[in-house]
C-alpha cells in the first residue's frame, strides 16, 4: 500500500470518524498501512481499493467491523503520565476519601480504557494502600469501543512488551503471573475490575454516577463537536463534586461550559455543578 | 545532567542506549563487561546503572553481587536490560539487589519510564 492515495485514506478515515468519531490525522495515515495488512492478508484481499469496495457494499459487516477494529488508536501502558498518575492515586484520591467518609463507597470509570493497563494500574494502586480503604465499597468499571481491546483486558493477558511499559518490576512481580511469553493479570486484579463495551459517543450507560472518571488520550482524537458530545455525556455521569482526569495534553478549557479546571490539581476538572453545590451548602450552614 | 553506566558486551545495544540516554539529557559511560563496570564505579558513581545480564569475564549478576556488597556510597540505582526474561531471572535480580527489570528488545518510552520509576528522570 502505498502513501499516495489519499482518497483510499480519506474513505478509511470517514469509516473510522462514523463508527467512532475518531479522525485519522494526515500524520498518522502510516497506522492505516500497519493496521490493516493482517486484516487484508486474512482475508485474501489483494489491495485497499477492494477492501473499501466491499466495506462500501457493505459485502460482510464483519470485515467493517474488524476493519474499524483495526484501526482504533489502543495505544496505552501503565501508570501512563507517572506524575499525573501519582496525583491522581495520592492527594485527589485522598481529597475524595475524605468526602466520601461517611458513605466510604468510590465510583470509578475508566473511559475509553483500550486493552485495560489503565483501571489496572488504578486497581493496583489502591490494593497498594489495602490498609487505608479497609472497609471501603469500591468499584472500577472500564469501557471501550474496541470489542478486540476488551477481550485483552478482560483477560489481563499482556506480551512482555506491553507489561513492562510503566510497571514497576515489583508490581508486575506481585500482581501477574508468566504465562509462556505473555503475562497474565492475577485474579485479585481481574476481580477489581469491570470491563463494558460503550461507545463515548452513545447516550452514557445506566451506571450512575462516578467520583471520578478518567478518559485520558481521547478526546484529542475527536473532531469538535465529538469532543463537546462526550463532555456533555461525561458530565451526566460525573458525581457533583467527582473529578475528571484527561490526557496530559488534553482539556475541557474553550470545550464546555459544564466543566472547570481543579484549582487544587493541575490537569483535573470539577464539574461547574460543584461550585453551586458547594455555594448552597454554604447558604445553608451561614444562611 | 544525571550519569548513567551502560554495561553491555554487544556494541550495538551500547550504541542504542546511549543514543536514547543522550537525547534524555544523560552523561553516558559504557563497560564492556562486569569487571570493567566495577573499575569505573571504584571511580566514580553513576547515578544509574544499565546492565546486561549475560556477559564475558564477568556477568552482570557476579557484577551486582560485588557491587552491592561494596562500599559504594552513595549505590547507583541498577535497572537489569536484557534478554533473560523468565522469571526465575526476574526475582534473582531483584534479590542481588537490583532496583528495576528490562526485558529486551525496548523501546524509548519504556526506558524512560523505568528511569522515572526508580527516580532517576
Amino acid at each position: 500500500m502505498s502513501t499516495t492515495q489519499p482518497k483510499a485514506y480519506a474513505s478509511l478515515s470517514a469509516l473510522l470518524e462514523k463508527h467512532t468519531g475518531q479522525t485519522l490525522l494526515a500524520n498518522r495515515h502510516w497506522r492505516i498501512d500497519m493496521a490493516l495488512k493482517p486484516l487484508m492478508r486474512e482475508n485474501s484481499i489483494p489491495d485497499l481499493d477492494t477492501l473499501i469496495a466491499l466495506i462500501e457494499i457493505d459485502a460482510d459487516p464483519r470485515l467493517t467491523s474488524a476493519c474499524v477494529e483495526a484501526m482504533i488508536n489502543n495505544e496505552t501502558c501503565f501508570f501512563r503520565d507517572q506524575a499525573n498518575f501519582a496525583l491522581l492515586t495520592g492527594p485527589v484520591l485522598d481529597m475524595l476519601r475524605e468526602q466520601r467518609m461517611s458513605t466510604k463507597k468510590l465510583r470509578i470509570w475508566s473511559a475509553a480504557c483500550s486493552t485495560g493497563q489503565e483501571p489496572y494500574s488504578l486497581a493496583m494502586a489502591l490494593q497498594e494502600n489495602a490498609e487505608k480503604w479497609r472497609g471501603w465499597t469500591i468499584q472500577i468499571i472500564a469501557t471501550d469501543i474496541s470489542t478486540s481491546a476488551l477481550a485483552q483486558a478482560r483477560a489481563g493477558r499482556y506480551s512482555q512488551f506491553e507489561i513492562q511499559r510503566g510497571l514497576p518490576v515489583m508490581q508486575m512481580l506481585r500482581y501477574f503471573d508468566q504465562n509462556d511469553e505473555d503475562w497474565v493479570a492475577k485474579d485479585n486484579l481481574r476481580r477489581a475490575v469491570t470491563f463494558s463495551e460503550h461507545n463515548m459517543l452513545q447516550p452514557a450507560p445506566h451506571f450512575g454516577k462516578f467520583d471520578v472518571i478518567l478518559c485520558r488520550n481521547m478526546l484529542m482524537y475527536l473532531g469538535e463537536d465529538k469532543r463537546v458530545q462526550v463532555l456533555d455525556a461525561i458530565s451526566s455521569r460525573i458525581a457533583d463534586d467527582g473529578i475528571l482526569m484527561l490526557g496530559a495534553a488534553e482539556t475541557v478549557i474553550g470545550q464546555t461550559q459544564k466543566f472547570k479546571s481543579s484549582p487544587e490539581f493541575r490537569g483535573f476538572y470539577e464539574p461547574m455543578t460543584r461550585a453551586a453545590t458547594q455555594s448552597t451548602m454554604a447558604q445553608r450552614r451561614f444562611g | 545532567m544525571k550519569s548513567c553506566l551502560i554495561v553491555d558486551d554487544s556494541k550495538v545495544i551500547r550504541k542504542v542506549a546511549r543514543h536514547i540516554l543522550e537525547t534524555m539529557q544523560f552523561d553516558v559511560a559504557e563497560a564492556a563487561d562486569g569487571k570493567e563496570a566495577l573499575d569505573h564505579c571504584a571511580q566514580s558513581t553513576p547515578d544509574v546503572i544499565l546492565l546486561d545480564w549475560n556477559m564475558p569475564i564477568m556477568s552482570g549478576m557476579d557484577f551486582l553481587r560485588a557491587y552491592r556488597s561494596s562500599v559504594a556510597s552513595p549505590m547507583a540505582k541498577v535497572i537489569f536490560c536484557t534478554t533473560e526474561n523468565g522469571i526465575g531471572h526476574i526475582k534473582a535480580a531483584i534479590d542481588a539487589g537490583a532496583d528495576e527489570y528490562v526485558m529486551k528488545p525496548f523501546d524509548r518510552e519504556t526506558l524512560e519510564a523505568k528511569l522515572q520509576i526508580v527516580g532517576c528522570i
